[in-house]
C-alpha cells in the first residue's frame, strides 16, 4: 500500500491538471502612473496630504524644523498619559511619558490615552501613513490599544500615490497603513468614526 | 492496489459551509421582494454605494490602465498558481509561519480546529471573512466546543441576530438602525439599556462590548484579502480596527485563504490597493492596512498558520471560460450596481457569495446542477462588467454558464426535455395548415386561464416551468387568420 496523496501535493496536481498546457505568457500593462511627477516633500503633496487627512476627519498641525518643539509641546497638553517607543528622536517624548521596551502588557498600554510615533512614509493622494514597527514607531500594539495616536510626518516622507508608497516599504516588516482614524459605515452606510482602534488621528507635518 | 487519478478537480464539499440555499433563486427572491423594509434598505444603500464609488473612480485618470492591469496580473497569477503556492509556501515558511493545504471546507475545519485546540483556547476572535463562511467554519468550531467572536461591526450584528449576511461588504446592509438598536438590546450581554438607535452610540456599544475580548483573546482567525507569493506577505484590508486588534494581540493567528487570492508579485499590489478600497467602499483608501510576513519577533502573534483551501477552486480553474470568476477581488461593486441585487438582495442567492460575482462563483464552485437556478439570476445587463475593478466578463460566463447547464442536463436525462417535446410538437403542427388552424383556434380555450387578469400566471406542468418565472400573455380572441377570412373576405 502507498500512503495517500498529501492535500498539497493533491491540490497542485488538481491545477495541473485544470490548466492542461500552457504555453502563453501574460503580459502586464503597467501604464498607470508609478510617479507622480511631483518631487517629494513639494509643497502641493503637502497640501493634499492634509486635505485627504482632513477629509477623514484627522487633525493636521504645521510646524517647521524651528518651531516643531513648540507645536508637539502644545499638542501633548491635552494628551493626558503618553506612551512612546522606546527609539523616538530624543526630546520629543514628554518628561512623564511611559517608554514602551516591549514588556507593557495589553492593560497596561489599554490605561495610557495617548501614542506619540514616527513613521515610515505617506501617500498624499489617498491621505495614508504607514508604520513599520521601527525603534521610533514601535511594536504594532503600541499604536493600537491607546485611544489617541499622534503621528509625526516629515515632509521628505510623502510621496504622491500608492506605487511610490510600496516602493519605499520593506515587504517583510509589519506594515500597518493608516488612512484617518478608525472608522465603519456599517449602520445605513452612514461614516462613524472611531471604533476599534484609535480614535484619534493628529498629524504633525513637518517641513522647511 | 488500485490506481487512483491523482489530482482531478473536484468541487466544494457538499452539506458544509454556505454555498447552497435552500430554495431556488426565484423561489427566495420571490420572499425578498415581498419585504418592502428589505427593498427599501437595500435601495438606500446601494444608491449611497454607487454615488460614491463613482465619485472617487472619477478622480483617477488612470482607472481604466489600472483595470486592465489588475486583470492581467490576474490572468498571470492563474496561467501559474501552482508555481505561485509554492512560492509563497517556501517564504511563509522561511519566516517561521505554517503552511497547511485544506482540499475541501471539511479538511479546513478539522485543521483549524486542531490547531486552536492545540493552544488550549476555548474562543476565538475572528476578523471577517468570506471564506470562513464559505467552510461553515464558526458552526465547525462550535461543536468542538469552541465559540468563535466575529468582530467586525456588521458581522457582529448578523452574528448576534442569527441572522446570514446578504452582501459582501455590508453584511448587514438588510438591517437598518432600529433593527440593529433591537438586535444589541436584545443580545448583547451588559449593554446600556438606554441605548438608542443613532450609528455612534451603536458603534460604541459595539466598542465596548468587543475591547475586553480582544484584550484577552488567546487565538485568532482571519481571512486574506491578498498575499504576494515572492515575499509571502499577507495583506487584510479593513476599516474599523478589530482586524488590527486579531491580527496583532493574540498569540495565535490562524489566517484561511482560498488558493485564488495571490498575487505574484510585492508590485503588483500596487494595483490592487488602488482598485480595491475605491471599488468596494467608494473611498481614496480604507482606514486600516495590516501586512505581515510569517512571524515578526516581538510584534503580533508568534504562532502563524497559513491555511491554503481549494474547496472547488481547483474545478473553477478547469473552465476555460469560467475561471475568470477566480479573478474576483470580493470589492462588491457589482453587486451595488446590479438592478437584480438592488431588489432581491444577498440572501435570495442562497451562497456566501451573492450578486452577479455569486452567480458565476457559486455554481462554479459546486457544480452547477446544485444551483442551477444562479446563471439566470441576471438580465444581463452588463453593468457588472463595467464596475469591475478586474474586469472579469460576468455576463458572458453568466451565458455561458447557461449553456453548460442545459447540456449537462441533457447528458445526464436521457428523457427529451420539455422544450425539445414542445418544439417537436410544433414542427408537426406547423406543418399542415389544417392542423395549425385547428390548434391556433383551440388555444382561444386557454382565455379561461387568465380569468379576468388578463395574463395567464401559471400552466400546469411541463409548462409550469415557463410560468414559474414569468406571466404568458392570453391567447388573443380571434386567430390571425379568422382575422384576414372576416376583413378580406374570401375572394
Amino acid at each position: 500500500m502507498s500512503t495517500p496523496p498529501s492535500a498539497r501535493d493533491e491540490i497542485l496536481a488538481r491545477i495541473r491538471t485544470s490548466l492542461g498546457d500552457r504555453t502563453s505568457t501574460v503580459e502586464i500593462p503597467r501604464d498607470y502612473h508609478r510617479t507622480g511627477g511631483s518631487p517629494v516633500g513639494s509643497p502641493e503633496l503637502l497640501e493634499l496630504l492634509t486635505d485627504r487627512l482632513v477629509d477623514y476627519k484627522a487633525t493636521v498641525h504645521r510646524a517647521t524644523p524651528a518651531d516643531f518643539a513648540a507645536v508637539l509641546a502644545s499638542v501633548l497638553e491635552s494628551a493626558g498619559r503618553v506612551v512612546v517607543p522606546a527609539g523616538l528622536p530624543d526630546g520629543w517624548a514628554p518628561p512623564a511619558a511611559v517608554v514602551d521596551d516591549g514588556s507593557l502588557s495589553w492593560a497596561e498600554l489599554d490605561a495610557v490615552d495617548t501614542v506619540l510615533t514616527s513613521c515610515t512614509a505617506a501617500a498624499a493622494e489617498t491621505g495614508t501613513i504607514v508604520l513599520d514597527g521601527s525603534p521610533d514607531q514601535g511594536r504594532r500594539a503600541v499604536t493600537l490599544i491607546p485611544d489617541r495616536h499622534i503621528c509625526v510626518v516629515r515632509a521628505d516622507q510623502v510621496v504622491r500615490g500608492v506605487p511610490e508608497l510600496l516602493g519605499r516599504l520593506d515587504p517583510r516588516r509589519p506594515l500597518t497603513f493608516i488612512s484617518g482614524p478608525s472608522a465603519t459605515s456599517d449602520i445605513e452606510l452612514q461614516r462613524v468614526e472611531g471604533v476599534h482602534g484609535p480614535r484619534k488621528l493628529i498629524v504633525v507635518l513637518v517641513s522647511d | 492496489m488500485s490506481q487512483v487519478f491523482l489530482g482531478m478537480p473536484a468541487h466544494s464539499s457538499p452539506g458544509v459551509g454556505a454555498l447552497r440555499g435552500d430554495q431556488t433563486f426565484p423561489q427566495a427572491a420571490r420572499t425578498a421582494l415581498a419585504d418592502p423594509q428589505l427593498r427599501r434598505n437595500l435601495g438606500h444603500a446601494t444608491g449611497t454605494i454607487r454615488a460614491k464609488r463613482l465619485a472617487v473612480v472619477s478622480e483617477l485618470d488612470d482607472w481604466e490602465q489600472l483595470r486592465l492591469a489588475g486583470q492581467a496580473i490576474k490572468a498571470a497569477t492563474m496561467a501559474r498558481l501552482d508555481d505561485h503556492l509554492a512560492r509563497l509556501e517556501q517564504e511563509v515558511t522561511a519566516r517561521g509561519g505554517t503552511v497547511h493545504w485544506a482540499r475541501d471546507a471539511v479538511e479546513a475545519n478539522r485543521i483549524i480546529t486542531e490547531l486552536v485546540q492545540a493552544t488550549g483556547a476555548d474562543e476565538v476572535v475572528k476578523v471577517k471573512s468570506m471564506v470562513t463562511q464559505e467552510i461553515g467554519l464558526n458552526e465547525a468550531l462550535e461543536q468542538a466546543g469552541i465559540a468563535a467572536w466575529e468582530t467586525d461591526l456588521a458581522e457582529l450584528i448578523v452574528q448576534l441576530g442569527h441572522d446570514t449576511p446578504s452582501h459582501i461588504l455590508v453584511p448587514a446592509i438588510h438591517r437598518n438602525r432600529s433593527e440593529i438598536r433591537e438586535i444589541f438590546l436584545r443580545e448583547m450581554p451588559g449593554v446600556d439599556p438606554d441605548l438608542t438607535d443613532e450609528p455612534r452610540r451603536l458603534a460604541m456599544a459595539a466598542r465596548s462590548h468587543l475591547r475586553r475580548k480582544f484584550l484577552s483573546a488567546k487565538v485568532a482567525v482571519s481571512g486574506a484579502n491578498f498575499a504576494v507569493a515572492e515575499t509571502g506577505t499577507l495583506v487584510v484590508v479593513e476599516s474599523e480596527g478589530n482586524g488590527r486588534m486579531c491580527l496583532t494581540l493574540p498569540d495565535t493567528l490562524i489566517t484561511v485563504m482560498g488558493i485564488e487570492k495571490l498575487v505574484p508579485t510585492w508590485t503588483d499590489l500596487e494595483v490592487f490597493l488602488q482598485l480595491l478600497p475605491r471599488s468596494s467602499t467608494g473611498e481614496r483608501m480604507n482606514p486600516y492596512t495590516s501586512m505581515w510576513t510569517g512571524v515578526s519577533p516581538g510584534d503580533g502573534p508568534q504562532d502563524f498558520h497559513l491555511v491554503l483551501l481549494d474547496n472547488g477552486r481547483t474545478a473553477v480553474l478547469a473552465d476555460e471560460v469560467g475561471r475568470e470568476a477566480l479573478h474576483c477581488i470580493r470589492c462588491s461593486a457589482c453587486l451595488n450596481v446590479c438592478p437584480v441585487y438592488e431588489r432581491a438582495g444577498g440572501h435570495a442567492y442562497g451562497s456566501v457569495y451573492p450578486g452577479p460575482i455569486g452567480a458565476v462563483l457559486t455554481p462554479q464552485l459546486t457544480g452547477v446542477e446544485q444551483n442551477a437556478s444562479l446563471p439566470y439570476a441576471s438580465t444581463l445587463c452588463g453593468a457588472c462588467f463595467d464596475a469591475c475593478p478586474v474586469r472579469i466578463d460576468i455576463p458572458s460566463i453568466l451565458v455561458h454558464l447557461r449553456a453548460r447547464h442545459v447540456e449537462e442536463y441533457a447528458a445526464e436525462h436521457r428523457l427529451p426535455s420539455a422544450e425539445s417535446l414542445a418544439m417537436g410538437a410544433a414542427a408537426w403542427v406547423m406543418s399542415s395548415a389544417r392542423r395549425f388552424g385547428f390548434v391556433t383556434r383551440t388555444a382561444r380555450l386557454g382565455r379561461v386561464l387568465g380569468r379576468r387578469r388578463g395574463r395567464i400566471r401559471s400552466l400546469p406542468p411541463p409548462a409550469s416551468a415557463w410560468t414559474a418565472t414569468r406571466d404568458v400573455p392570453l391567447p388573443p380572441t380571434e386567430t390571425f387568420r379568422e382575422w384576414w377570412l372576416r376583413t378580406r373576405g374570401e375572394s
